[in-house]
């Protein structure tokens, strides 16, 4: 494309075809040099693991007889395992609820950001942001001390004008409680992708619909949100994949919560589990290979979904 | 499609590490301020409270991490009794012959080279990428694309089962060497090159009869410094917040980051008999592990706001 351009002007038209091959070539062999480190890590890395887990995932562990090999066996029984589907389901409920609430408070913040109505806009949008840069571990450490029934402060107001104790880690409440640690993570994230989005779009866009008299309603609604859909689809298969991929959180809170936490309660730390504890790394290589074709096929479902209300409207 | 204007303009949000930072409060003052004029108290007041929710978690830990043990049991968690700050941050240095300090290590080292590390490669292959004709080269990047997709927690029990064959496991390779690939950072660097080098500039080295590696290290790199720090930054908080995959690789505590030994001291904590003292050393110590990155975030906010708006203006 740009090579075509690079030949200086030349009055012999061969030798400018010789020299043109000349420099592409270079320059692809130059491409090249710089896309092979990437390319042997990612090799390594990533497609390698990738196919290893797929391979395993055919394999089954007998206790006599040694590893043989078992077809979509494993499959088949991570499709009728209960622990398995309960999880994915699990994590199907976590998405309806968790991400719209998250994607939306964000949207809200990224919008009243932008309106420019604010006071102390700096503050607001720092506060917001800043447990991005606490790791989900401490967050999940932070607020199981805060749910917890002893020294958590909810628990001491409760209990201070004479309420029951609110009982965050109960079975009841535990998805709640893990929804609302993610929320708090990951909306300033979010909130700052669509503040980018909304930053960088050509103010023109809406400063005649102002003039025309339309209210910072009417101009966020049918003309800020239409235009960051790009960024809007983003953020939802970035927390698609995030939700699916749940770990950190669960894996603390068991440490408090052990009942109501089961070795199965997100499909990746069952995982983990099936791994690490119970040692049928074949299985849980089936596992996690039917974990990531699930988040595929959410993501892509999402993206359709996201094309198809473009092209209606 | 309403993003095409925004897509083609390459000034919007995709050059941003030289403009947006200039861009952000020029942009605010001397554009917006006229049209939106009227500053709203109520919304400003719901923000507020929408605000100290976000903060409400940290200030509880600052204030419980001044907090004697027994303190923290007898008294209202967001209010401050008797300072106990500085021998609480003293236990946390010393505890286990001072642990915490080879955790913190650590994570710095694991942190900075896998984030050096994949954001040097990440900036050469983006700018190949964008800047560069080679025969199959879209075919790469949309498999790179592809990978943005794969759940990276699928992957790390297959490393592992590789890791260990060739003895890589409880070593510091293990965390550095699969934190090294990054596709968004690829994507990231990508979409970056495109807007920040002009093919002009390109075109005259060239004719001058630079070599490409001479024209990369002289000329496109100094272009892509902002860029190079964004991607930087986002592969060094990865690596700096990761749990799962030390938690798989590593069996010595002496390896471990901030993240798996403070996730082991609550376990102990947790499990009670004798050792409750833990309960203040794992809120102290957690204050102290979120230091860096807090105060590394406030400082490099640019870098940070014009890496997300590459990746999600142009998508």
């Amino acid at each position: 494309m740009a090579t075509a351009a690079t030949v200086p002007p030349s009055a012999d038209p061969a030798a400018r075809s010789r020299r043109g091959t000349g420099l592409k070539r270079r320059q692809a062999i130059a491409a090249y040099c710089f896309v092979a480190p990437f390319f042997l890590v990612f090799l390594s890395m990533l497609v390698m693991p990738l196919f290893y887990s797929g391979f395993l995932s055919f394999f089954r562990e007998q206790l006599v007889g040694g590893t043989v090999f078992t077809g979509v066996g494993n499959y088949v029984r991570a499709l009728q395992d209960e622990v398995f589907l309960g999880g994915v389901l699990r994590m199907v409920r976590f998405l309806v609820i968790q991400v719209p609430i998250m994607l939306g408070l964000a949207l809200v913040f990224a919008l009243a950001l932008d309106s420019g109505r604010l006071r102390l806009h700096r503050f607001i949008r720092l506060s917001i942001f800043v447990p991005y840069a606490v790791p989900g571990v401490i967050a999940a450490l932070m607020w199981g001390y805060l749910y917890g029934p002893d020294f958590g402060p909810f628990g001491q107001g409760a209990r201070a004008i004479g309420l029951p104790t609110p009982q965050f880690l109960s079975s009841e409440w535990m998805l709640g409680s893990i929804m609302n640690i993610v929320t708090w993570s990951f909306v300033g994230y979010n909130m700052i992708i669509l503040y980018a989005a909304l930053r960088s779009m050509p103010t023109e866009l809406y400063e005649a619909a102002r003039v025309d008299g339309a209210g910072e309603f009417r101009v966020a609604w049918s003309i800020k949100i239409p235009a960051i859909k790009p960024a809007l689809l983003l953020t939802t298969i970035f927390s698609v994949i995030g939700t699916f991929q749940l770990f950190n959180e669960p894996n603390l809170l068991r440490i408090l919560a052990p009942n109501v936490i089961g070795v199965g309660y997100t499909p990746n730390l069952y995982a983990y589990n099936l791994a690490f504890i119970n040692q049928e790394i074949n299985y849980a290589a089936a596992i996690a290979f039917l974990l990531g074709f699930v988040i595929m096929i959410v993501s892509y479902v999402v993206q359709l979904g996201a094309l198809r209300r473009e092209r209606r409207s | 499609m309403t993003s095409q204007p925004l897509a083609a303009r390459p000034g919007a949000g995709i050059l941003p590490g030289a403009s947006s930072i200039t861009d952000e409060p020029s942009r605010r003052k001397g554009k917006r301020r006229p049209v939106g004029g009227r500053r709203s108290t109520v919304l400003t007041i719901a923000l507020i409270a929408c605000a100290a929710y976000f903060l409400l978690p940290l200030v509880w830990l600052v204030i419980a991490s001044t907090k004697s043990n027994s303190d923290l049991f007898s008294t209202f968690g967001l209010w401050f009794a008797d300072f106990h700050l500085l021998e609480n941050v003293q236990d946390v240095f010393t505890f286990q012959s001072g642990i915490y300090a080879s955790w913190l290590r650590n994570t710095i080292l694991y942190a900075v080279v896998s984030g050096v590390g994949a954001a040097a490669l990440a900036t050469a292959a983006g700018y190949a990428f964008a800047k560069l004709y080679f025969p199959g080269g879209n075919a790469l990047f949309a498999i790179v694309l592809g990978a943005i997709m794969v759940p990276l927690t699928a992957l790390a029990v297959p490393t592992y089962l590789l890791f260990s064959k060739v003895g890589l496991t409880d070593t510091p390779w293990a965390i550095i060497l699969p934190s090294l690939v990054s596709p968004f950072g690829v994507y990231l660097m990508r979409v970056y090159a495109a807007g920040a080098i002009p093919d002009s500039l390109l075109e005259a080295a060239r004719v001058d009869g630079a070599s490409e590696a001479r024209i990369f290290f002289s000329v496109v790199l100094r272009l892509l410094a902002p860029g190079f720090v964004t991607v930087l930054l986002f592969a060094l908080v990865a690596t700096w917040n990761n749990y799962f995959l030390p938690l798989i690789m590593l069996n010595s505590p002496e390896y471990f980051p901030l993240t798996v030994g403070l996730a082991q001291w609550q376990a102990t904590s947790a499990a009670g008999s004798g050792s409750q003292a833990l309960f203040s050393m794992v809120i102290t110590g957690s204050l102290v592990s979120i230091i860096p990155l807090v105060v590394a975030f406030l400082f490099l906010q640019r870098y940070w706001q014009s890496g997300l708006a590459t990746g999600g203006v142009k998508h």
